[in-house]
């Protein structure tokens, strides 16, 4: 079973629509490629991209590594400021406690700019449960709320839609045909959102960094809808996941370096908001009330673990997503979860607690990298897929066929006569299958394999079988070493013993 | 000195022919490959599948294999990436932990070793094909070989070289993934191979042959005529 998750058990069977969707599959493409892009060419103007990307890392990981300390800081200081602030330690206490200040303000309306926590809690549903509605003005937000989807990208919500589906959706809600055209479309959601902004009673949002030394929270948006959302309503509450956090405004500086380079390529967002408390008596606007909720959620499952612990280090960019080969081909609905793409794969089953029922998720990558590439503060997601898998196995959830293929992996290959055995085997057995040196064959092991390749034919001698022969021609024909590349390789025995290393190891 | 080679199961028993051209374009520098027998598989897929139990069984014989090897030279990117997992692998077992950590040192791939070890970056081959190249994700990313491939391919007589679009995109291979996503992974190939068919070389190479295999079963299965070589056979194909 998964949570939230629309057609389909398994990724693999969500995967299959998503493989025969062509319209989601030209969409996820062209976006994701036009962010990838961006987010090269952004990383190539910065020019020092690494050095700042290794700030960016070593900000998270102290601030998590003392993440008890700052959290307590930043609430101390947000108190001060007027703030008030609560904790959850589950979804449903965060749930409980928005409802709580609804139901006390009387609260029939409630704008919301864009934040995953909120998806996380599918606070919406709740909301309207007791009557309120809850209004996303965020366009993709908006979009996919009248589409009743979840979110398929953590940054591009309705990524997986074209203009065609968009003016579609839109014109029902208008009640009138409305053109594909991307400024009517923005310009109706706007006309729509306005009278929406200013009837509110409760503004929410997210929180992209909360700032411990000053109690405050900033938000980055393109659209303008966040700061609506902060002015106008007379209450604002704040979802904060509880590793949002980072000490102070100068980390700040290399954040907001890294997070809209590496979503969108943009060198800052349109509008970057720092919120300090409620409305001032000398401030023009702002909520008279403001909460700051304050998630757990799982997360705090991921602290004091040595393999996961860097999950928490994550500025939801969603780089890795764009830059992921497997999400470009089956988009964010396939993971099942509110987070998609690599990052989605590792945190889902990590918020949870529960491997044995998201374990399908960490099959879903070819392992290739490319997200733990692209993420600004060099998350090793590719590994932490692995250590999922393998948590997996040891937990005893894993396939009984998988367990037992395994374990003639380890036999076969633990001795070399055995391997070779095997080999003979085959070479008697693909006689009966092949033809001009491949085998075509689509049944059994090979269905899968062999519905988009051939499988090349064992040759005639192995390696191993060639060796006596190629090694005693080699010796009898075998030209002096250079002293240049002696004296080389002598090098690289010495500077090993030094301590020296080459090659992998992440940097 | 001696320098050992790892063959890796797949050109062991698939492609002999990348071996050959290893050991004789070696020769030619006067470095004498050494073959222990007793190697297998470097383990990783029972390591990627989340079998540790299993892949440090195999890792156990890749580390008896090369104990008293100076230098041990693999055709993969990827399987010289398995035995850099190593130490993560016996990170809980001293004993076996330093033998990790000294194979881990000591384990090349063919180009590092080439380029980085011996300097050779002109093996004097000519080669008057088109050719692309794939950057196998493991090699590239987490082994950080860009530049030695570049420089080897860049230096050979006659090579029209014509970049890959999209090159760095994971062509869809990934061991086990392969057969238990293998629709989403058949997306992947065809991906890659419509780039290769993109660039109109006649050769495909690269510097596996796991990745290699798939590209060149979906070119073969859409009868798209491109020769696929792991740069070794290039190069050795080129001098001989």
């Amino acid at each position: 079973m998964s949570h939230g998750a629309k057609g389909g058990a398994t990724v693999k069977e969500r995967a299959e629509l998503a493989l025969n969707n062509d319209f989601l599959r030209k969409a996820v493409k062209f976006t994701t490629e036009r962010l990838k892009n961006g987010k090269l060419q952004a990383m190539k103007e910065h020019g020092n991209w690494e050095e700042w990307r290794e700030r960016g890392r070593q900000i998270r990981l102290h601030t998590i590594a003392h993440l008890d300390y700052y959290l307590n800081l930043f609430v101390e200081n947000a108190r001060a400021n007027g703030v008030h602030v609560h904790f959850a330690e589950t979804a449903q206490e965060a749930v409980d406690i928005s409802m709580a200040i609804a139901e006390r303000v009387s609260a029939k309306t409630v704008v919301k700019s864009k934040s995953m926590v909120s998806e996380e809690l599918h606070l919406n549903a709740a909301l309207e449960k007791i009557g309120v509605e809850a209004i996303e003005t965020d366009l993709g937000e908006y979009i996919i709320q009248l589409a009743d989807e979840p979110p398929s990208h953590i940054i591009i919500p309705a990524i997986h839609k074209n203009r065609y589906q968009i003016a579609e959706l839109l014109s029902e809600d208008a009640g009138e045909t409305l053109e594909a055209d991307t400024k009517i479309l923005a310009g109706y959601v706007r006309r729509r959102l306005r009278s929406k902004f200013l009837e509110a009673d409760i503004g929410m949002t997210g929180c992209n960094f909360a700032i411990a030394e000053t109690g405050s929270m900033v938000l980055f948006e393109n659209e303008g809808n966040a700061r609506m959302v902060t002015t106008l309503p007379k209450t604002q509450i704040t979802l904060m996941g509880m590793e949002r956090i980072i000490p102070s405004w100068a980390d700040l500086e290399v954040m907001a370096t890294l997070l809209p380079r590496s979503a969108t390529g943009q060198k800052l967002t349109m509008y970057m908001s720092g919120i300090t408390g409620p409305r001032r008596s000398e401030d023009a606007d702002g909520p008279d009330e403001m909460h700051i909720i304050i998630v757990d959620n799982g997360r705090s499952l991921q602290l004091g673990d040595p393999e996961f612990q860097e999950l928490l280090n994550c500025i939801r960019c969603g780089a890795c997503l764009n830059a992921c080969p497997v999400y470009r081909h089956i988009g964010g609905h396939a993971y099942g979860g509110t987070y998609s793409g690599p990052i989605g794969a590792v945190l889902t089953p990590s918020l949870n607690k529960n491997i044995a029922e998201w374990d399908d998720i960490a099959n879903a990558s070819s392992l290739c990298g490319a997200c733990y590439e692209a993420c600004p503060v060099k998350i090793p997601l590719h590994d932490m897929l692995v250590y999922l898998r393998r948590r997996k196995v040891e937990a005893g959830h894993s396939n009984k066929l998988e367990d037992a293929g395994m374990k003639g992996f380890a036999t076969l290959f633990s001795k070399s006569g055995r391997m070779s055995t095997v080999l003979k085997l085959g070479k008697i057995g693909q006689k009966f299958v092949a033809r001009d040196g491949g085998i075509r064959l689509k049944i059994g092991p090979l269905k899968g394999w062999n519905t988009y390749r051939v499988t090349p034919t064992l040759p005639k001698k192995s390696f191993r079988q060639q060796w006596a022969t190629l090694d005693a021609e080699i010796r009898e024909g075998l030209k002096e070493m250079s002293p240049d590349i002696k004296r080389r390789m002598e090098q690289a025995v010495q500077s090993r013993k030094n301590g020296g290393t080459h090659g992998h190891g992440h940097s | 000195m001696k320098v050992s080679l790892f063959i890796t199961c797949l050109s062991d028993a698939i492609y002999p022919r990348v071996g050959e051209a290893m050991v004789r374009l070696l020769a030619r520098y006067g470095v004498t490959l050494e073959f222990p027998p007793i190697q297998t598989c470097c383990g990783q897929p029972a390591f990627n599948s989340g079998y540790w139990n299993e892949a440090r069984t195999t890792a156990k014989t890749i580390i008896e294999a090369f104990e008293d090897s100076d230098f041990v030279i693999a055709p993969s990117g990827s399987c010289t990436g398995m035995i850099h997992h190593y130490p993560k692998l016996f990170e809980n077992d001293p004993a076996m932990l330093d033998k990790a950590l000294a194979l881990q040192s000591k384990t090349y791939e063919f180009t590092q070793f080439l380029v980085n070890v011996l300097g050779v970056t002109d093996v004097g081959a000519t080669f008057r094909h088109k050719v692309t190249y794939h950057p196998s994700c493991h090699g590239s990313r987490l082994m950080g070989i860009k530049d030695e491939p570049m420089a080897l391919m860049t230096r050979v007589k006659g090579l029209e070289f014509v970049p890959l679009p999209h090159a760095e995109d994971c062509c869809g291979f990934g061991g086990t993934f392969a057969v238990k996503m293998s629709d989403i992974s058949g997306a992947m190939v065809s991906e890659k191979s419509d780039h290769v068919k993109e660039t109109e070389a006649e050769v495909l190479v690269g510097l596996d042959m796991a990745c290699l295999m798939n590209i060149a079963g979906n070119l073969r299965y859409r009868n798209e005529p491109v020769k696929v070589m792991h740069l070794a056979e290039l190069l050795y194909e080129g001098v001989r």
